[in-house]
């Protein structure tokens, strides 16, 4: 499909470009770890109790890493217009939006591969509950998270003030993602038993994944523009 | 080849263009001439579809512009005023990336090839950033071209460009012209558009104002016929 060749050509474009300028990967995992060392000093992770913060710590890196990274993805397209060079080129605005989420969600899970390990390894966390759950969670979540961004990226980056009009617009239309996410997180850590309302949990946020990639891919036309 | 039929651009309460007809045939080359703000650069932006027009319709080989706007996509090399390069990638990977989603086969041999037409092969591996401004217009115009477009778009090709790079260019559009290309020139250079234009067009407050064919090669007749229009001009 075209479609698909053309957003793997972005996509490559992108992450290529980020193999050479290390800018946004950087300053994320540099982000996750400072949230992770204070974070670290905070709670002393000798006390078990400590335990009931690292659902939370997980997801804000992941959101406040990946709005780093969203601001990013369309503003830099804006240097000598290369935006565009996209649309006059023969493709349908929903390659980009797919080029772009693949680049952001491939960034995104870089930093998770690298700051959760370091998260457990600091907090001393001994993994008892279900990996393949916890993984499925976490990138299920950081999906529907992407997805959405970088749709509301498109849309704010004709602002002036789109740094602000990002997570202004992002956080409201994610919370309910963000929420199950976090619950699913902390039964699948630290209760186990409770798993079925886990599994609740996931399915929710896989039904708002589903609907609102769908929904973006179908808007993007009207977002790209001019 | 190009049909535009009553065309206008409206924007904050302001029409930049008001009712534009041409028609240009296949292969034919023409100048767009006409004062700073008179709408030049709104209408090949236009024509290359990215902004949508208030009123009027543009037909590309028959095809309509906002109907078939991908079709119409492929045909079009559009070169407006920014370079629309890549700062960290060279030459090389600028235009690799342009050809492939233009689908374009053999595309690194065409990448290579057009590099060294525009005489930067020296260059071929070195991140655009570095580049001046007229080593930068030279790669700009091998992108427009990188997937050999039936019509090309250019928005004052000549700037910044060496006496060397000048010629080049107008070799490159002089031998597309031969293969049947279409091209919509802007210029304030009377010289060039003299020299590979076969037809002038002068565009003042979003209209056109003059339109004529040139033979002889003559300079003076071209600037003759701009004085009178554009004479007094705010
Ligand atoms: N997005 C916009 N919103 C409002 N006005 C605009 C917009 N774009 C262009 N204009 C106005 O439209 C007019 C024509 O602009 P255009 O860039 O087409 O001129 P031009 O003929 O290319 O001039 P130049 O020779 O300086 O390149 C200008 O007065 C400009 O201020
Ligand atoms: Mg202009």
């Amino acid at each position: 499909m075209n479609l698909f060749r053309t957003a793997l050509f972005l996509a490559k474009k992108d992450l290529y470009s980020e193999l050479k300028t290390k800018q946004i990967l950087t300053t994320q995992i540099i982000f996750a770890g400072l949230v992770i060392v204070v974070f670290s000093f905070a709670f002393d992770p000798a006390n078990n109790t400590t335990k009931a913060v690292i659902p939370g710590v997980i997801w804000v890196i992941i959101v406040f890493a990946g709005i780093l990274g969203l601001n990013r993805s369309f503003i830099s397209e804006q240097r000598n217009d290369t935006m565009q060079g996209l649309l006059v080129a023969p493709m349908e605005s929903a390659s980009i939006y797919l080029g772009k989420f693949l680049a952001n969600f491939t960034m995104m899970l870089i930093v998770e591969l690298v700051s959760i390990p370091f998260l457990f390894l600091l907090f001393d966390f001994k993994f008892l509950g279900s990996l393949p759950y916890f993984i499925l969670v976490v990138f299920l979540g950081s999906f529907g998270f992407i997805a959405i961004g970088t749709f509301l990226a498109a849309l704010a980056a004709n602002s002036k003030s789109s740094e602000m009009l990002l997570p202004l617009l992002l956080f409201p239309i994610t919370t309910p993602i963000l929420i199950g996410v976090v619950q699913a997180t902390r039964i699948i850590l630290t209760n186990m038993e409770k798993l079925a309302s886990a599994i609740a949990w996931i399915q929710l946020v896989t039904a708002y994944d589903v609907i609102f990639f769908v929904v973006c891919f179908l808007l993007i036309d009207y977002v790209l523009e001019v | 080849m190009i049909e535009i039929k009553k065309l206008s651009k409206q924007a904050d309460n302001k029409f930049i263009l008001r009712g534009i007809d041409l028609r240009v045939n296949k292969g034919e080359t023409v100048a767009v001439l006409g004062p700073n703000g008179a709408g030049k650069s709104t209408l090949l932006k236009v024509l290359a579809t990215l902004i949508k027009p208030t009123a009027g319709h543009v037909l590309m080989n028959g095809l309509d512009l906002r109907k078939n706007h991908i079709e119409i996509k492929k045909v079009i090399g559009y070169l407006p005023h920014s370079s629309l390069l890549y700062d960290h990638y060279s030459p090389l990977e600028n235009l690799v990336f342009f050809g492939n989603i233009y689908g374009v086969n053999n595309v690194e041999q065409r990448a290579v090839n057009l590099v060294k037409e525009v005489g930067l092969s020296f260059f071929l591996n070195e991140p655009v950033k570095n580049f001046s401004r007229g080593m930068i217009q030279r790669i700009a115009i091998a992108r427009a071209i990188i997937h050999e477009p039936e019509v090309l778009l250019l928005d004052e090709p000549h700037t910044g460009l060496d006496q060397g790079a000048i010629s080049i260019l107008n070799n490159v559009i002089l031998s597309m012209k031969e293969k049947g290309t279409t091209t919509l020139m802007v210029t304030h250079d009377f010289k060039q558009a003299a020299e590979i234009c076969d037809r002038i067009i002068i565009v003042k407050n979003g209209k056109i104002v003059d339109d004529f064919r040139i033979e002889t090669r003559n300079q003076g007749f071209v600037s003759e016929k701009y004085e009178l229009q554009v004479e007094g001009v705010s």
